[in-house]
Formats: C-alpha cells, sequence, structure tokens
C-alpha cells in the first residue's frame, strides 16, 4: 500500500513537472524553431490537442526508440498534444498484467497479431476510429489490415514491419571464392555443399545459427521452418496450419522439419566458427552470424533487424562487409515467399487525442517521419504511402522492395499467430529439443500437437 | 534527476506525516484498554497488509489455478492433471527434487567443513571472508560470471570459457557443460552452492564458537578427541542452527527461479517449476496453469516451513 501510495505521488509529480515543462517550452523559443521547420498543415484535420496527453506502452527501448520519439515531434508541435513514451523490454509479460489491472496505456505497439487477440479478447481495447481505418485502407494492403482486425472489427493499425526470409553473407568472401547469390533452393544446396567441400578445416561450415535468445530460446528455428513450410507447402497449407485447421505434425510440416534439418541438423554444413549442431541453441541470435566477418561461415539466415547487430564499423551494403540476399524460393518463376513480422497501434482508450494519434500514426506522413529520423536502419513499413528515398538504409531499402513487389507472396511469422502457449512456448522448445536433443521431427511436432490448446 | 529527488523527498515527508498522524493518534488512546487500542495501532496495519497482500493473493491463485489454463473456466482439476502428465513439467518436478536435496546438503556439508577447518586458524577472519563474498553478489549477478566461466567454444578454436580452457590444456575435448544434460543440472546447482555455502559456513561457525569451553574440555579429558568430538559434542550442540540453515537453504533451492532464468532459460532440460510458472503466467498466457505450479510450490514449501518453526519452539 505504501508503495502504492509512493507510485501515485510520483505520478502526480511528474504529471505535474511535465505539464509545466509543456507550458514553458510552448511560450519558448523552441515552439518557433519547429514550427519553422514542419509543415503543420497536414495536421489541421486533428484539430487543438493543447494540453491532452497520449501514454504509448511498447517492447521498443533506447536506442531503437529514439527515431520514434523523434517521429513523434511533429505530431506534438503541430497538435499540442504530448506523447508519452515508455519502453519496455519486460512489454510482453507486463502489458496483460497492465490491462487486466486497470492501468492500461493509451496506447500499446502490439508486436503480435496472437497478443493482439488476447488483449482483445480482455474487452479493455477500443476499435479504432473511421478515420484511422480510412488510413489503413488507403496505405496498407488488405492482409495487413486483417492482422489488426479480431472477429471482423478493425482495432490496430500496423506500425513498423521487418521482413526475415533474408540470408546474410559477405559479398568479399563471396567474390573471393567465386560463389555466386543462389536464386533458387536447389543452387542454395548446391553452394553450401560446395562451400563446405572447399573449406574442409573441421572449424569452418558454409552455415552459422543461433537460436539463443534467453528465456525466448527457440524463435529463430520457428522462423525457419516456417519460412521453408512457405516455400515447400504454399500459402493456404500455411494458412491452414497457422489456424490449426492442419494438425501440428501435417506430413507438410514435417516434411519442412525435415528440409530445414537438412541444412541445420548437419555437421558438415553448421555450426560455422561455434562447434557442432548442438551449440546452435546455446549460441545467443545476435552472435551467431558473427562468424561470417573472420570467416568461419559464409551464411546466416536472419531478419532484416539484424543489420543492427553487426559490430560498430562494419558496413552493411551491396559492397559492404556484409548484404544479404532473398532466401531462395523452390521455385522463383512461381511466387517470391516471404515471411515477416510488424507491430500493430492497440487503443484502450478513445480520448480524441487519442484517437488522432492513431490516425496519425496509420498515415503515410508517419511512416515518412519515422523514414527520416531513423538512420541507423529498421524504418520498414508495408505502408504504400512511404517514400523509399527516405530510407537511408540499404537493408531497408531491399526489404520494402520484398514487402512491396508484386509476386511476393507475405505471411505473419506463423509461431506470432499461434496460441502463446504454443507460439511462445512449445514451438520453441520443440526446435531446442530437436537441435540439441536430436529428436526427430515427427517426434517434435507431435510433442507441439499435443499441447495446442482446445 | 533534481525531478527524482525531489519525488523521493516528497515520498519520505509523506511517509513521515503517516506514521506520525498514526503514532499520535494511537496516542490519544487512555484508560483501561489503552494498551489494546496502541496495541492494535501498530499490529493493525500490518495485519491488513498480510491480509490484502498475502492471504487475498493466495485464495485468488488457489481460485485460479482450479480455472483450466485460462485461469477463468469452469472449476476443474486440469491444471494439476497437465502438471503431472506433460513430459516437460514432470522434468521440471524432478529437477526441483534434485535441487532441494543436493543444494542445502552440499552447501551445508562445505561450509560446516570450511567452519571447522578454518576455526581459530590465524587467517580465519580472511578465509571466511573469501567464502562469504558470493553472498554479496545477486543470483543474476553470479549466473552471469559463471556463464562466462562454462563458456563453450569448439576445440579448436581460442577459448573463452575458463573451464575449457583447462580442459583445452589438459589435452581434452571441450564440453558444453549448460546443454548436455542431465549434468548441466549440477553445473547450475554448483552455482546455488557457491552463493550459499557462505552463509552456511557464517552460520554454522557463529554456532560452533557458542559451544562451552567447558563442555568441549570436559569431553577431552573424557577421551573424546577428532570425529567422537565432532560427531558427540559438536553436531549435537549446533542441531538447531543446523536445522534453520537446511531449511532456508531448502527453501531457497525450491523457489530457485534467477539461476536456471539466466543461464539456461530453462533450455535444455534444466527447468524447475517457478521457471515453469513464470513463463506460463507470462509468457505463454496460460495463467491458470502458472497459478497451479504456483500452488505446488506453496504446497512443498509449506512442510519445510512448518518444521522450521516447530524447531525454533522447541529451541527456544
Amino acid at each position: 500500500m505504501s508503495r502504492n501510495l509512493v507510485r501515485t505521488i510520483a505520478v502526480a509529480g511528474a504529471t505535474a513537472l511535465t505539464l509545466s515543462m509543456v507550458a514553458c517550452s510552448s511560450d519558448g523559443g523552441d515552439a518557433g524553431d519547429a514550427s519553422s521547420s514542419i509543415d503543420c498543415s497536414a495536421f489541421s484535420s486533428y484539430g487543438d490537442l493543447s494540453g491532452t496527453e497520449v501514454s504509448v506502452y511498447t517492447a521498443i527501448v533506447s536506442p531503437e526508440a529514439d527515431p520514434y520519439i523523434e517521429s513523434f515531434k511533429a505530431f506534438e508541435s503541430c497538435t499540442g498534444a504530448t506523447i508519452v513514451y515508455e519502453g519496455d523490454k519486460a512489454f510482453s509479460e507486463q502489458i496483460s498484467v497492465r490491462v487486466q489491472g486497470g492501468n492500461a496505456p493509451d496506447i500499446a505497439f502490439v508486436p503480435q497479431p496472437g497478443m493482439l487477440q488476447t488483449l482483445v479478447a480482455t474487452g479493455e481495447a477500443v476499435a479504432a476510429p473511421a478515420e484511422t481505418e480510412s488510413n489503413v485502407d488507403e496505405y496498407f494492403s488488405e492482409d495487413w489490415k486483417a492482422y489488426g482486425t479480431v472477429d471482423g472489427t478493425f482495432y490496430a493499425a500496423p506500425l513498423g514491419a521487418s521482413v526475415k526470409s533474408l540470408v546474410w553473407y559477405s559479398p568479399q568472401a563471396f567474390a573471393d571464392n567465386g560463389y555466386e547469390v543462389p536464386t533458387t533452393w536447389d543452387e542454395l544446396m548446391t553452394l553450401t555443399e560446395q562451400i563446405a567441400a572447399d573449406h574442409n578445416d573441421g572449424l569452418t561450415k558454409p552455415w552459422c545459427a543461433g537460436f539463443g535468445d534467453g528465456a525466448s530460446t527457440g524463435w529463430v528455428g520457428t522462423d525457419w521452418i516456417e519460412d521453408v513450410l512457405l516455400r515447400t507447402a504454399g500459402g493456404e497449407t500455411y494458412d491452414q496450419w497457422t489456424s490449426h485447421e492442419i494438425p501440428f505434425n501435417d506430413p507438410a510440416v514435417v516434411d519442412a522439419f525435415d528440409t530445414t534439418g537438412a541444412i541445420l541438423k548437419n555437421d558438415d554444413y553448421v555450426n560455422g566458427g561455434l562447434g557442432d549442431h548442438k551449440t546452435i541453441s546455446s549460441t545467443a541470435f545476435v552472435d551467431a552470424g558473427l562468424p561470417i566477418l573472420d570467416g568461419t561461415c559464409y551464411l546466416h539466415r536472419q531478419a532484416s533487424f539484424y543489420a543492427n547487430s553487426w559490430p560498430e564499423g562494419t558496413t552493411v551494403g551491396p559492397d559492404g562487409d556484409v548484404w544479404a540476399f532473398y532466401l531462395p524460393a523452390t521455385d522463383p518463376d512461381q511466387a517470391k515467399p516471404v515471411v515477416g513480422g510488424g507491430d500493430f497501434a492497440l487503443a484502450f482508450s478513445d480520448r480524441p487525442e487519442v484517437q488522432a494519434f492513431q490516425t496519425y500514426l496509420a498515415s503515410a506522413d508517419w511512416a515518412n517521419e519515422r523514414a527520416k529520423a531513423t538512420t541507423a536502419g529498421g524504418a520498414v513499413s508495408a505502408n504504400k504511402g512511404l517514400d523509399t528515398d527516405l530510407l537511408t538504409n540499404e537493408v531497408d531499402k531491399l526489404s520494402v522492395e520484398m514487402l512491396t513487389d508484386d509476386k511476393t507472396v507475405f505471411r505473419f511469422d506463423g509461431s506470432d499467430l499461434m496460441p502463446s502457449a504454443v507460439g511462445a512456448g512449445t514451438f520453441w522448445t520443440a526446435m531446442v529439443d530437436w537441435t540439441t536433443e536430436d529428436k526427430s521431427s515427427e517426434e517434435v511436432t507431435t510433442q507441439v500437437e499435443s499441447t495446442w490448446p482446445a | 534527476m533534481a525531478e527524482k529527488f525531489g519525488q523521493m523527498l516528497l515520498a519520505i515527508v509523506v511517509l513521515v506525516a503517516v506514521v506520525g498522524v498514526l503514532l499520535f493518534l494511537a496516542s490519544l488512546a487512555r484508560g483501561k484498554r489503552g494498551d489494546v487500542v496502541r496495541s492494535l495501532f501498530f499490529v493493525g496495519p500490518t495485519i491488513v497488509l498480510v491480509a490484502v497482500g498475502l492471504v487475498w493473493p493466495t485464495i485468488l491463485t488457489i481460485v485460479q489455478s482450479l480455472r483450466g489454463a485460462s485461469g477463468s473456466g469452469a472449476l476443474s482439476f486440469t491444471n494439476f492433471a497437465t502438471i503431472f502428465t506433460r513430459d516437460d513439467l514432470r522434468q521440471s518436478i524432478g529437477n526441483t527434487a534434485i535441487w532441494v536435496l543436493l543444494v542445502p546438503l552440499l552447501a551445508i556439508a562445505i561450509g560446516l567443513l570450511y567452519a571447522i577447518i578454518v576455526d581459530r586458524t590465524p587467517i580465519e577472519a580472511f578465509a571466511k571472508t573469501l567464502i562469504f563474498l558470493p553472498m554479496a553478489i545477486s543470483m543474476v549477478g553470479a549466473s552471469v560470471i559463471w556463464k562466462f566461466v562454462y563458456e563453450y567454444k569448439p576445440t579448436l578454436a581460442p577459448q573463452i570459457g575458463l573451464l575449457n580452457q583447462v580442459l583445452k590444456s589438459l589435452g581434452f575435448e571441450t564440453q558444453q557443460f549448460l546443454v548436455n544434460g542431465p549434468w548441466n543440472n549440477l553445473f547450475l546447482i554448483i552455482v546455488m552452492i557457491w552463493i550459499q555455502a557462505g552463509f552456511a559456513m557464517t552460520v554454522l561457525s557463529a554456532a560452533i564458537k557458542a559451544i562451552p569451553d567447558e563442555i568441549i574440555e570436559a569431553a577431552k579429558i573424557d577421551g573424546a578427541s577428532g570425529w567422537s568430538l565432532f560427531r558427540f559434542i559438536t553436531l549435537p550442540s549446533i542441531r538447531s542452527t543446523l536445522v534453520m540453515v537446511l531449511t532456508t537453504i531448502a527453501i531457497a533451492a525450491l523457489k530457485v527461479f534467477d539461476i536456471v532464468r539466466t543461464m539456461t532459460g530453462g533450455n535444455f532440460g534444466t527447468s524447475v517449476v517457478a521457471n515453469d510458472f513464470y513463463s506460463a503466467s507470462f509468457t505463454q498466457n496460460q495463467p491458470g496453469l502458472g497459478s497451479a505450479l504456483a500452488v505446488l510450490l506453496f504446497v512443498l514449501v509449506s512442510p519445510i516451513i512448518i518444521y522450521n518453526v516447530k524447531q525454533l519452539r522447541e529451541a527456544y
């Protein structure tokens, strides 16, 4: 009780201070500068929101959060509203506690459609206003809108996106060895064999992989399976699998596990510079690709956001130290399967300033503001209004290209669509058991199937 | 900075004011029943806080554990059935049992042996400081340190981990200490023992020093020495302290969470009940199952606490 009291006092104090700071800055010189550089005409439809506050709760912490906070500035200075940004690494554990405890933020950036459904099911979330929905209709494709929709009601506009179907490599190492970027799955496997044959020193392997991420260990493996399944079985089977219309241990899925296992469970092919295939689950995913730099591995399948994991001074680009190619499809003439992720802005309040902010986040203006503010990379969005010239990062450009390609068959990260008991539980552990305990594909998929919530 | 400091100051002032008002109200009570009223003013807040913060949540947790995996369904025992039928959860219970068995026994054995060895030697203070130091490190900090000690690299590559470098220098293959089961459990348990042995040593050493010199002298005159002195004089004299240390460490081992979470995340067959409880409740969205695991922990800890309290009552 005393702690609550302290918190109440602290919050009250903080609010008072923030308010006084806002009051100061509005008549100070800052506002003048801001209004001269920002064109406020785009914000006129939001009206005057002076003195209001919108709290935002996200999993994105500094330094990744800085471009977000920066991108809200235009909205803040033109409408007068204050965005209170709170980044928390424990977001996914804390958000339902806060919502159920009656302490929901105005807007939460939800990173998974599955979690979105859970949060909507609490009854505390509010449907998106018509203005937000019309923005989403205008700037996003139907499937992206569908991920923010629960039971036919549209709740949350997509924010950022990431592309997972990428293989990182060193253009220099490829050139030195005369390797070419593969365009089909068969070519990828031939290249893998080639590298294994060329570098037979016991330490160098074609691939490096790492599933380790503390208590979330295993999610990298689920991405592998999803990427391969979308290639070997197609979008329809993928959808049936994520929605449990076919069992988790369907032959198509077992087949995808085996196809993946041909790389990940072959000690001749993994784990470059790190040991045998049993090291995959104990290697942190952020470190797993680094052997590319010292030449002990050549290929590393990881999402677009891996661009930020390279050590300081590494240039990322087609002619840089590291670059990425599209994880090839089995038959690239037919379709271009892409697995990706994204986050969504879910509101728990329908105050006018919250709705205005929601609408702003769904607009092309915001996507471009964020692109301008993001200098280190990571400003990918499925927003069609995004001006790709604003993207400074090569990987971002590549990702947006992949997302907007007409041949692209996009699917959301499957484990994020499944119930969290599976998607953040047994599917993860299955990937660990599959690699470290050498359990068979049938064994682990059947294990997951048995834990699917009724 | 100044803002935070101001808030803290305000909080302290408010706290002092509240306590002051309570004390003032208590002092108003006079007469025959004054003592009762006054004591109520002091005990009352505690009773309220325990009820609101401990008893009520316990009841809610028990109810939630009986309402299916979601914690909001119909009354049933499905969660407890799940715990005892799912392979991974059964393994967690088994692992927890290993922790409760090994940590107190080994920590006490090491602590006791150490206390006896360094007793009345010239370097006693220094030696005790050495083994007590790990107590000052948080569980998470200790886990991070030991993770580096166990770090694995292939035998051919340069080593980072101390233990694997030793193996490599001796001509052995390097090992994945945290991955290869079931031994990885043992390597996690070592971390807890490393932390708890200092606590056991300190308390037991104090108990040994509290044995009156006359008793030891009398025993020596009677011909006791070495082992028999330890077996018939020292051990019975420190029995109640031993039980207290044993139960304290056993409870800590039952609740172990930080070490497992930090070092393996519960993977590779090292999960324990507390870790599964956290994962089920907060990452897998199965609060009912999480509550059931919490209730299981509660049931397992209770007999140890009851035994502990009984022992303390008999001792004093």
